[in-house]
């Protein structure tokens, strides 16, 4: 199965470092979301996948070979700044980006068709761009990225300015299309749907890959914390030992969370365990327990924990 | 997957898409259909008017009774030596004659004996015709003379007529009639409107796909020479078209009519030259607008960024249709007509006045052509440097420098 692959991409615009090392595989058949704040880095590095701006060093790799015209060509793009012609009409202007990407008249007016009808302008199509309303100008716009069929997707927010529905049709040809084995890297600030939708996430901060991987490996990274539904924190956390290593987190009437203190949720040590077990003890010498459960944090709250890290400036 | 093996493609065959697309999407512009019209209409109109001013002008009809009839012959000759436009007309009498000078149907009537003719007006006699009129006397009665020796008038006619003046002179004028001048001005501010018209159109272009961002979309996989290519060459045919249009409207229009004597313009040389340098023209000043239209992000900057070309191609114009018409050979003209950047404006009206040879104004081609290579390359240059900055103008200096 051949492989999308960001490898070391640095990029500087004058002084500001966009990119520093950065470093990611999306195989055939994966979705991966590209989270992180405005400016960590994200359009950049799509945009250098898309050969449309060069690194400073680095490489971007498909089936082994360096990203070149041909290979661009086969890939679908939706860039961060949406682009069409706005007085063109749909039908003319996905028809031309189809051949522009080496479609034969009939193949590209056979996508056009399709595409409208799956996305749902259809009913559009003789319309100029600049006619129709930005949910559906957005439509026509993931439209314009898979009308050449392509064999690799990479969306910068495809998902701003959709309505519900929109979104749903949206994740739903993300999905079948890699199903039918086509990586996808989309970048997002919908986190929820980065959830729901991803295989693997990548979250940058500052132009580094700061956290990837599976959502249940990362949320394994995250902190290992329970939350206790029982007598109030006052009446047992004092009962337990300094050097444990536990603190309460948060405490709100009958709801406390204990966290371990530098133990990552990955440890299914006999530490975590004994901690685990110390910490019901002490709730359970207080008060009647209703429930106690480690906590499984959400991309949410993982992506705060992770931006809010200062990162570390490397020495040179 | 089910997708189809793209095939890969030369370079060329995507330029002609992009150009495909320029060109479609021009042709359909009611701008542009309306603008080729209005040009067509204008030069077809104007040609109308001539004909019409030079109709009303022209053959005087001068109307001969049946007593003066016999003045007929030596009367055209007499027109045609001082090249004036005669047309004789029979009335039957003198009654008849005033009456028709009076109606206006007739401009003169020449009433009573042939030898000792009365010149019927209804105000005055203009001067050419009096000169015709007096010398058509001066004739009668220098025949009469002849007859009264003895001699025979037609041979001696014969002799006066055959009798010509050996001019020789210094500094040899080429001969220049209206027509010339006329075809001079058309073939200048034509070519001046449409050049100025397509040029800003691939400046407004590239701006366009700039500030609409869908500059990123193709450059993913266009390389940047080919979208500029493709756009000039689109939009090239595309004032070739309109060019052509209004060139053939305008020589159909004087062929038609007899605007022109063959003799005094090669109409068919003059709009083929026009057409040259409209594509010579047309090269040269918009891969200047494409590149430089390339530095900034909104149309409303275009103005002032290709304002430098934009005076390049007023400033021969000007001169071009203001000295050129009355003193085509005038030193700044020539020079000027050699000049690339300003050849394209200025020697299609020098070509048109009939002052160049073919082979000068061939050279003046050549120049500008040896230019172009120079030109695609900064201009590509530039363009590929800048057009995906968008924001801020580029300064022309880093799009020169950056890689």
């Amino acid at each position: 199965m051949p492989t999308l692959e960001i490898d070391h991409l640095d990029k500087a615009y004058g002084p500001v470092r966009a990119l520093r090392d950065m470093t990611f595989d999306v195989p055939s058949g994966e979705i991966f979301g590209f989270v992180g704040s405005n400016g960590a880095g994200k359009t950049t590095t799509m945009r250098i996948a898309l050969g449309v701006l060069a690194p400073d060093s680095g490489q971007v790799r498909w089936d082994g070979r360096p990203v070149d015209l041909e290979v661009r060509r086969r890939i679908g793009y939706m860039p961060e700044e949406r682009g069409l012609y706005p007085r063109m009409r749909v039908d003319e202007q996905l028809v031309y980006l189809a051949r522009l990407h080496g479609k034969t008249p009939a193949e590209a007016k056979d996508a056009m068709e399709r595409w409208t009808e799956i996305l749902g302008v259809a009913h559009r199509r003789t319309d100029e761009v600049q006619k129709l309303s930005l949910g559906n100008q957005q439509r026509v716009q993931l439209a314009a990225a898979l009308v050449h069929d392509p064999e690799i997707l990479v969306l910068d927010e495809p998902f701003s300015g959709l309505d519900p529905v929109a979104v749903d049709v949206m994740s739903g040809v993300l999905r079948e299309r890699a199903e039918a084995g086509v990586p996808v890297l989309f970048s997002s600030h919908q986190l929820d749907l980065v959830e729901r939708l991803c295989d693997r996430v990548g979250i940058i901060k500052d132009g580094q890959m700061v956290a990837e991987g599976a959502i249940e490996e990362l949320r394994s990274e995250g902190r290992l914390q329970w939350s206790v539904d029982g007598a109030p924190a006052s009446a047992w956390a004092p009962s337990l030992s300094a050097g444990s290593g536990l603190r309460v987190v948060s405490s709100e009437g009958p709801r406390t969370v204990v966290e371990l203190d530098g133990v990552s949720a990955a440890a299914r040590t006999s530490t975590a365990d004994d901690a685990a077990q110390a910490v019901l003890r002490a709730a359970l010498a207080a008060g009647p327990v209703r429930s106690f459960t480690p906590v499984r944090h959400s991309l949410v709250e993982l992506y705060r924990d992770v931006v809010s890290t200062p990162t570390e400036e490397p020495a040179a | 997957m089910s997708a189809s093996p793209i095939v890969p493609s030369s370079g060329w065959s995507t330029v002609r898409l992009v150009a495909g697309r320029e060109l479609t999407t021009r042709m359909r512009s009611r701008a542009y259909v309306v603008t080729t019209l209005v040009m067509l209409v204008a030069v077809v109109v104007g040609g109308v008017v001539l004909h019409l001013a030079q109709g009303s002008s022209s053959a005087k009809v001068v109307g001969l009774t049946p007593q003066t009839t016999s003045l007929t012959q030596p009367l055209e000759a007499a027109a045609k030596a001082a090249d004036d436009d005669v047309e004789v007309k029979p009335v039957p009498d003198d009654a008849a004659a005033k009456a028709g000078v009076e109606d206006g149907s007739l401009d003169a009537a020449l009433t009573g004996d042939p030898t000792s003719f009365t010149v019927v007006v209804k105000k005055d006699l203009d001067s050419t015709s009096a000169a015709v009129l007096t010398s058509l006397r001066q004739q009668t009665a220098l025949a009469n003379a002849i007859q009264k020796l003895g001699g025979d008038p037609s041979a001696v006619s014969q002799q006066l007529s055959d009798v010509q003046l050996d001019v020789a002179p210094l500094q040899p004028q080429a001969q220049r009639d209206g027509a010339q001048i006329v075809a001079g001005y058309v073939a200048g501010i034509l070519l001046f409107i449409t050049l100025q018209t397509c040029a800003q159109l691939v400046a407004q272009g590239v701006v366009e796909e700039k500030s609409s961002r869908v500059v990123e979309l193709l450059l993913a996989t266009v390389r940047p020479w080919q979208l500029m290519a493709g756009k000039v060459l689109g939009i090239g045919v595309v004032g070739l078209v309109q060019v052509g249009v209004v060139v053939l409207g305008g020589a159909g229009t004087a062929a038609a009519l007899g605007l022109v004597k063959a003799s005094d313009i090669d109409l068919g040389a003059t709009a083929l030259w026009a057409l040259v340098w409209f594509v010579v023209g047309f090269l040269m000043y918009s891969l200047a607008l494409a590149a430089l239209a390339a530095l900034v992000s909104r149309q409303e900057d275009i103005g002032s960024v290709t304002a430098p070309v934009v005076m390049l191609m007023i400033v021969p114009y000007v001169i071009g249709i203001s000295i050129a018409p009355w003193n085509p050979d005038s030193p700044i003209v020539v020079w000027l007509s050699y000049l690339p950047f300003c050849a394209p404006l200025v020697m299609p009206i020098r070509i048109a006045l009939g002052t160049v040879e073919t082979w000068q104004a061939i050279v003046s081609v050549l120049i500008s052509l040896a230019l172009l290579p120079a030109l695609v390359w900064l201009a590509g240059r530039i363009y590929s440097n800048a057009v995906l900055r968008t924001g801020a103008r580029v300064k022309l200096k880093d799009a020169l420098r950056a890689a």
